[in-house]
């Protein structure tokens, strides 16, 4: 039997989730469109005011990301669970772990990035500035990342379940408050003129954290699921 | 999974005296038996330090100079908000305990112990909010530390919800201590980046490093009352361990014989 090493089989791994992503871009679509909506949904909600919607709009567009992250993350492992590709990664002589987060940074890169691809347009219709678009824009590229890995963990701990959806969301929210809050608050302080470093610095931190424990719980989390 | 009970055969290999303990005291019927000795005294000491501490803290204690009568929620609001954290530490510590070295015990301990906890956490939140109302004028308040209680709820109702989505009980308790020790590696870090974004809470009055700032006629009171409300965390995690080890052993033949000899 010929040996993989691990490089390769994170190579193959990471083409076989691009190019499975590729085949089913229409659902890829899906959470982006999610994002939008919900965020469109505010100034319709509590009017048009660009005053308050300037007060409420990083809130706004960060619970939008965290919603829209959260419901792509359902699938996650889903697809691979159901056809039994999942147990066979598992199986496989490398750390489960390694696999695992490449298969996370993968799933960031399809629906996260575009996410954050589309915040400008968002931040747009919030009425930001564009010094405070371009704080959000970074923001949500610490954040984001930091919400796949910790989501990650929840979706390996209830892809056995049927209806493991809305236990997900229950599951996560509460585990989301630090990224919502610096967050949030590096966007505030943007938008009134004052330093961000500190909350950059947070977020950075938790995703530094969080790239280093959550492969593990994620490990566990899929070991626990396949029993 | 098949199950077998390791824990029923004897050690083979010679222990020391304490390991002997510690082994008897991960066996299901030696435990059961032992916990059910224990519940009547955890609970008459509890009920005594309750007796004591609620006499002495709503009746003899001063009435406070800022705040009046309503500074007497403290006697319920402190420990419960107290014993809320202590609990959560313990299902992460029976998560590692059951992850690493598989002990049965330490698995129907977490799933005795998340209900008390949440409701710990629960009655912290209400008597919070009671005392807030004259305080600060209204129910509720997004202060730190009520909003890092709240946030500890919702961890407690997550926790719950996954234990009972499954329905093989191993698999249940291995998902929820891993999501326990998730959850208690996020708490600090929730606990501080609440605080951060918020504080209006008062400053904390008992644990300072110098003198604290309460005076010992309403300190000593409050101190009994932690304690009556441990012994109470500790009568009530007894007697629920009891069902879930029955429960949890319900094929064994010691189980089917206890309930046959009665």
């Amino acid at each position: 039997m010929r040996r993989i090493g691990l490089g390769t089989a994170l190579l193959a791994l990471t083409q076989r989730d691009l190019t499975l992503a590729y085949r089913r871009r229409g659902e890829l679509a899906n959470p982006i469109l999610f994002f939008v909506i919900v965020t469109s949904l505010f100034p319709m909600g509590v009017g048009p005011a660009p005053e308050q919607l300037r007060n409420i709009g990083p809130g706004v567009i960060w619970v939008a990301s965290l919603l829209a992250t959260l419901l792509a993350l359902e699938a996650l492992f889903r697809s691979d669970y159901e056809d039994g590709s999942l147990e066979q990664i598992t199986l496989s002589p490398h750390p489960v772990s390694v696999l695992a987060f490449a298969k996370v940074a993968v799933h960031w890169l399809i629906t996260g990035l575009p996410l954050l691809i589309v915040s400008p347009l968002l931040a747009l219709l919030m009425q930001m500035d564009s010094s405070t678009m371009k704080t959000l824009f970074f923001s949500l590229l610490l954040g984001t990342p930091t919400l796949s890995l910790i989501g990650a963990v929840a979706a390996a701990l209830t892809v056995g379940l049927k209806r493991g959806g809305l236990l997900l969301t229950l599951l996560v929210l509460p585990l989301y408050v630090p990224v919502l809050i610096f967050g949030t608050s590096a966007v505030h302080s943007a938008a009134h003129g004052l330093a961000v470093a500190g909350q950059f610095y947070a977020l950075g931190a938790l995703l530094a954290l969080s790239i280093v424990l959550a492969p593990i719980a994620i490990a566990a989390a899929l070991r626990a699921s396949l029993n | 999974m098949t199950e077998t009970n390791f824990e029923a055969t004897p050690p083979k290999k010679h222990r020391s005296r304490v390991g002997t303990a510690f082994h008897r005291l991960g066996s299901p019927p030696y435990f059961y038996a032992l916990a059910g000795k224990l519940v009547p005294w955890a609970g008459g000491l509890s009920a005594l330090f309750f007796a004591y501490s609620l006499y002495a803290g709503l009746v003899i204690a001063p009435t406070d100079y800022e705040q009046g009568e309503s500074f007497r929620i403290i006697y319920v609001h402190v420990p419960s908000a107290w014993l809320s954290m202590l609990v959560y530490a313990i299902l992460a510590a029976c998560g590692a305990i059951s992850l690493i070295w598989r002990m049965k015990l330490a698995e129907s301990l977490a799933r005795a112990c998340a209900p008390i906890g949440a409701s710990y956490t629960f009655l912290a939140l209400v008597t919070g909010s009671i005392w807030g109302k004259p305080m600060w004028g209204t129910w509720w308040v997004w202060d730190a530390r009520l909003t890092s209680e709240l946030v500890l709820l919702f961890l407690y109702l997550g926790y719950m919800a996954l234990q009972s989505a499954f329905s093989d009980r191993r698999t249940a308790s291995r998902a929820s201590a891993i999501l326990a020790l998730v959850g208690v590696v996020n708490l600090p870090i929730i606990h501080y980046s609440v605080d951060w974004w918020n504080t209006l809470h008062q400053g904390a009055t008992i644990l300072k490093t110098s003198a604290p700032s309460i005076h010992p006629s309403m300190l000593i009171p409050l101190l009994a009352m932690v304690l009556a409300f441990h012994l109470h965390f500790f009568t009530v995690a007894l007697m629920r361990i009891r069902c879930e080890i029955l429960e949890d052993e319900k094929r064994t033949h010691w189980v089917q014989q206890l309930g046959t000899s009665r």
